[in-house]
């Protein structure tokens, strides 16, 4: 383990009675550094809180924004429950994998896009809505998210998915 | 009665409530200052549990009771609370976290205080990055004003609160799933029982209460349980935010007294429908909830009138969908939501969810048989009922209502051998 995630680890462990309940925050810590779940973090994790790199493998497995594998610079992720789909989010599905050529769940060959269909974000009365690297977009019509796309292709964000 | 005069979402979108001097001015840790000095912890819980507050995150199960479940065992006690908020169409926690986070934390500190839990751990959904910071920054200012930690405002009560944020995955909402996944696991339901109250967190005696729940508590201290019970039924009485989105002139969060009927809501409230369209189905509880239809629009939003009429007020997540719906299309996002939401510990809920999933969405793609048609109309039985967690329960409701109410539609796509919306988006209802 790098002595700076040693330390952040110290601090989580410190938060809680219990020390596997810092292993989520610990691996939303490293995947904010590394930009997904490495074999590394979850080697740290172990080490960390005390259970087998299976076990934290199998935790970080049940939720949907750890990362196992590398994605993009850019994490799109397009709502597609009920309320967005009642106006226009499978409109929207197909307008932003065609402008990005990916399919739900693909990252782009350069590694810069991740798009992703998700379940519904809690923003229904602002549908169809989406997130870009956590960060909300309401009301996104097929020209809002072009002109959003422009600007994402010409950013460089620090952090992808940050863990604060 | 008197007018009714909303309580939980007085001052959003008019004052910067995050702002905790302005939370301040407006009456804000009034209720907090009363509880502390005024009410023993015993008054509180007499309080709570005379007002009939039921919880507002799906169950609807009277609060005052849950806090008295707690066993006088000298153990610490832990309060969460369940700001996991993800039922498809509900968005009124997520409101509160951004808009109102110091009425959480007041509602918190007072129920801490009241069930004498020293440790509470605020859950904040992993998607709710914006509102984790906002309560973030909130908690910091509470804290630099005295309202958290040791001898709470001279009063000798102690409380510490952990921040938590979820990482992904509806199921977390239940609440012993919610204690698994604080507690660094898999965010898979516990059998019950033992409840909580006894085996809880760590396998502490625990409470877990939903955000609107707290945000109601402070209001009653400083109203009185006569106050919020006079609102609405007496049995599931006070003001509730419902969430309202899909086909209306004006979705969003509405806060009502309980009981007014759905057509109020839909019309006085949201605006109705859109110019020339006709009512198809509402989903009056978030996406667990069967559909009510045009004729069923005279019954009470509030827990008793909503199951009496064999659905629920769940989270209050109010669904509106005019004659353009495809209800299969509609029944196939749901039955997908949960699917992809079900922590596969049940058989029926995870095998279940995945064969109703492939059938609607054969229906859908025009590839549906017959027996398709009569499988899901039976299904129900054998899903419904069987699983340690409410999921598996709410993959059928809404399917099984429109099926019942439209079955000519469904077998339409079969005859038809596709959807009859797709090339001919113009519906008209019965």
């Amino acid at each position: 383990m790098t002595p700076e995630r040693e330390r952040r680890g110290a601090q989580l462990v410190a938060k809680y009675p219990n020390a596997q309940s810092a292993l989520i925050p610990f691996l939303q810590a490293c995947q904010e550094e590394d930009g997904y779940v490495s074999g590394d973090a979850i080697r740290d994790a172990a080490e960390l809180t005390g259970i087998t790199p299976a076990e934290v493998e199998s935790i970080a497995s049940f939720y949907s924004l750890l990362f196992k594998e590398p994605v993009g610079k850019h994490v799109i992720q397009v709502c597609r429950t009920l309320s967005c789909m009642l106006r226009g989010a499978d409109e929207l599905r197909d307008h932003a994998r065609m402008r990005l050529g990916l399919a739900n769940g693909e990252t782009s060959a350069d590694g810069r896009f991740t798009y992703e269909e998700v379940e519904c974000l809690a923003a229904c009365d602002r549908a169809p809505c989406l997130q870009h690297n956590l960060e909300f977009h309401y009301d996104v019509t097929p020209e809002d998210f072009d002109r959003q796309l422009e600007r994402w292709r010409a950013e460089e964000p620090a952090v992808t998915m940050p863990a604060e | 009665m008197a007018a009714f005069e909303p309580v939980l979402t007085k001052g959003i979108g008019e004052l910067d409530l995050a702002d905790i001097d302005v939370y301040k001015q407006h009456g804000g840790f009034s209720a907090l200052e009363k509880a502390l000095k005024e009410m023993t912890p015993e008054a509180i819980v007499g309080e709570v549990s005379a007002s009939n507050l039921r919880g507002r995150g799906g169950a609807g199960f009277p609060t005052g009771k849950k806090w008295s479940f707690l066993p006088k065992d000298g153990r610490p006690r832990y309060l969460v609370c369940n700001c996991d908020e993800a039922e498809p169409g509900t968005f009124k926690d997520h409101m509160l976290l951004r808009l109102t986070p110091f009425a959480i934390i007041e509602g918190l500190i007072i129920s801490a205080y009241a069930i004498n839990a020293s440790h509470v751990v605020m859950y904040i959904r992993g998607e709710f990055l914006e509102g984790y910071r906002i309560f973030k920054r909130a908690l910091a200012a509470a804290s630099a004003a005295g309202y958290l930690g040791k001898d709470i405002m001279g009063s000798g009560f102690t409380m510490e609160l952990i921040l938590h944020r979820g990482a992904g995955a509806y199921i977390c909402g239940e609440e012993t799933a919610m204690l698994e996944s604080i507690e660094g696991k898999r965010g898979e339901p516990r059998l019950k029982p033992p409840f909580p109250a006894n085996a809880g967190l760590y396998g502490m005696p625990t409470v877990v209460n939903n955000v609107e729940t707290l945000c109601c508590v402070p209001h009653i201290i400083n109203r009185g349980a006569g106050w919020f019970s006079a609102i609405g039924p007496p049995k599931c009485p006070g003001p509730k935010i419902i969430s309202v989105s899909g086909n209306v002139a004006n979705p969003g969060n509405y806060e009502i007294p309980m009981g007014i009927s759905a057509r109020e809501l839909l019309e006085e409230y949201a605006g109705g429908l859109l110019p020339g369209r006709r009512l198809k189905a509402i989903q009056p509880g978030g996406g667990s909830s069967a559909a009510i239809f045009e004729e069923d629009l005279n019954v009470g939003i509030d827990f008793d009138s909503l199951a009496a009429k064999k659905t629920m007020l769940g989270s209050g997540g109010f669904v509106v969908m005019d004659d353009r719906t495809c209800l299969v299309r509609a029944s196939q996002t749901l039955v997908r939501f949960f699917e992809h939401e079900s922590c596969g510990q049940c058989t029926p809920c995870r095998e279940g969810g995945q064969w109703v999933a492939r059938m609607v969405g054969r229906l859908e793609a025009g590839e549906g048989s017959v027996n398709d048609l009569r499988v899901l109309g039976v299904i129900n039985n054998t899903i419904t009922g069987t699983n340690l967690c409410p999921l598996g329960d709410s993959i059928m409701p809404f399917l099984s209502s429109v099926l019942r109410r439209f079955p000519e539609e469904f077998a339409a796509h079969v005859q038809q051998a596709g959807c009859p919306f797709q090339k001919a988006p113009e519906f008209s209802a019965a």
